[in-house]
């Protein structure tokens, strides 16, 4: 059961007192005015989530959730980024599967009741860094990835595992354009040891509520210390392979987009610097900051890189 | 007799007047786009990322009276309806436009940061092509007054027909920006390819008209 009766205190109830008392919501007064009034409605069916705080969360001070769900790249729903906000409610969410195939010995398809009966959900409030230099604070809620890896027993020849986002031209109306900007279905990738780390986490829900569609509902993957992009939404399949799996954005410019996509300020996009990121939700005077390397998860995440020249495996 | 040269002088003093307000509200027509954009982002209503709104908008406003203004010749040309008094007005605007997105991206954006700055003009196309255009318009913008055109008499045409490379280097500007290939900028560049195509089908066969021989 995801409704939650029991007195706890929700991250939703923490966490707009924290933006209340923050001293740059103040300052912004007027700022603050117009965000409350312009606070999207969300889902009907959005549902409370039970879920204990993680101390692999960082104490950053969460986006508003209106720049949660208006700011998107979701391009199954359009390329501008307020259209998946406006489109993306088309997508039926309900029932939903997940197959878990490939390299392992119980392949199997869950639905998502079941796939989320055995889990704790933790929030874990992540920063996220988008590939185009801006960037957010996110209390996602979520489990490790790992938790569904192990259940269906990776063989030992799985190195790579492959996800697939759900491809409904019907509900999509980015997939009905004249103009195809992906190569459709989204599909993304990581090596089994990315996908086995504790940070990796498979994400159901935001600020304490399941996700909104256009955050990539019913389930999603978030990979805090990669470009945005590999944090797949809308997950229906994930198959453990032996090879490297292809991925969208690099398919669609391998010299610009490769599989790793590491958050790195050093390697420069070539056609725009990486060096810094814009946050978002901080008005019209909002500073640059520097963009740390791996998005500032380098202590749990470097060793994973090791001895390899990250600007050639970009 | 008196009051027949009065008629008679009339409508044409008229004339001269309603052009003169006619461009005078252009330019605040032309404005208003600005100003909105400016006062949303001034009260924080443009978003989750005012900075890059206005920097967008402000730049597809530019390109949008470029566009316009690369229209008053073909226009003229194909209809016979002739805007060319108001050219120059939308060519300054044009370059207002410019102006003020170029100032978005180097006080609100970069906050003034000339190593960044730099770097990008030097390692960046999308802002080496958008810093040409500005570049390129900064003169165009100067000489755009009576005094400049008698003045400079027939290097003044010869000056301003660098536009054109100002419109291919703003529409490349504007298709290097974007991930992928998405539409806006895909049918910018297509209408600023028809506009040049269509001056240079124009300059081809007036030379062939001059000397037939060499065909």
């Amino acid at each position: 059961m995801l409704i939650s009766h029991a007195p706890l205190i929700r991250p939703s109830e923490i966490t707009p007192r924290d933006v209340y008392l923050n001293r740059r919501s103040l300052m912004l007064g007027a700022a603050a005015a117009g965000l409350s009034a312009a606070m999207a409605p969300r889902g009907a069916e959005a549902a409370q989530l039970e879920a204990s705080p993680s101390p692999l969360s960082t104490d950053e001070e969460p986006t508003a959730l209106e720049h949660i769900t208006n700011y998107n790249n979701y391009y199954e729903f359009g390329t501008g980024k307020e259209d998946p906000a406006k489109n993306a409610h088309t997508l039926t969410t309900k029932p939903w599967s997940v197959k878990v195939d490939g390299l392992v010995s119980r392949p199997a398809e869950f639905d998502l009741e079941d796939l989320l009966k055995p889990v704790t959900l933790e929030e874990r409030i992540y920063r996220l860094r988008c590939v185009e230099g801006w960037s957010m604070v996110i209390p996602w809620v979520g489990f490790p990835l790992s938790e569904v890896l192990n259940r269906v027993e990776p063989l030992g020849s799985a190195k790579f595992v492959a996800f697939e986002t759900v491809m409904r031209p019907d509900e999509m109306p980015g997939l009905r354009a004249f103009f195809n900007v992906l190569d459709w279905p989204y599909v993304e990738g990581l090596r089994l040891d990315e996908a086995m780390h504790p940070l990796t986490i498979l994400t159901v829900g935001l600020y304490g509520e399941t996700l909104p569609n256009q955050n990539g509902a019913p389930i999603r993957l978030v990979v805090p210390w990669k470009y945005g992009f590999k944090s797949i939404k809308s997950i229906v399949r994930i198959t453990l392979t032996e090879e490297q799996p292809p991925t969208s954005w690099s398919k669609q410019n391998p010299r610009e987009y490769g599989f790793y996509s590491n958050v790195n300020p050093e390697v420069d996009h070539p056609r725009w610097s990486q060096a810094t990121e814009l946050p978002i939700g901080q008005g019209i005077f909002a500073k640059r900051k520097p963009t740390l390397l791996f998005n500032g998860y380098a202590d749990q995440v470097a060793q994973l890189y090791a001895g390899m020249d990250l600007t050639k495996f970009y | 007799m008196l009051q027949i040269t009065d008629v008679a002088r009339e409508p044409r003093l008229s004339k001269a007047l309603r052009f003169r307000l006619l461009r005078a509200t252009l330019y605040w027509v032309g404005f208003a786009p600005a100003v909105w954009v400016f006062y949303l982002g001034f009260t924080n209503q443009l978003g989750a990322n005012p900075v890059r709104t206005l920097e967008q908008e402000l730049g597809i406003w530019t390109l949008r009276f470029l566009i316009t203004t690369l229209m008053v010749t073909p226009l003229r040309d194909l209809t016979g309806i002739s805007l060319i008094r108001y050219r120059r007005t939308l060519g300054l605007l044009t370059f207002y436009y410019a102006l003020l997105h170029f100032t978005t991206y180097m006080l609100i954006d970069y906050r003034l940061d000339l190593q960044a700055i730099a770097a990008d003009i030097v390692k960046r196309p999308y802002i080496t092509f958008g810093m040409l255009a500005f570049a390129i318009l900064v003169p165009l913008a100067i000489t755009s007054n009576d005094r400049m055109v008698r003045r400079l008499r027939g290097a003044w045409a010869k000056l301003h027909r660098w536009v054109y490379l100002v419109a291919a280097a703003a529409a490349v500007h504007y298709l290097l920006v974007v991930k992928s290939w998405p539409m806006e900028p895909l049918v910018y560049f297509a209408i600023v390819a028809v506009l040049l195509a269509y001056r240079l089908g124009k300059h081809l066969r007036r030379r062939r008209r001059r000397r037939p021989a060499a065909a």
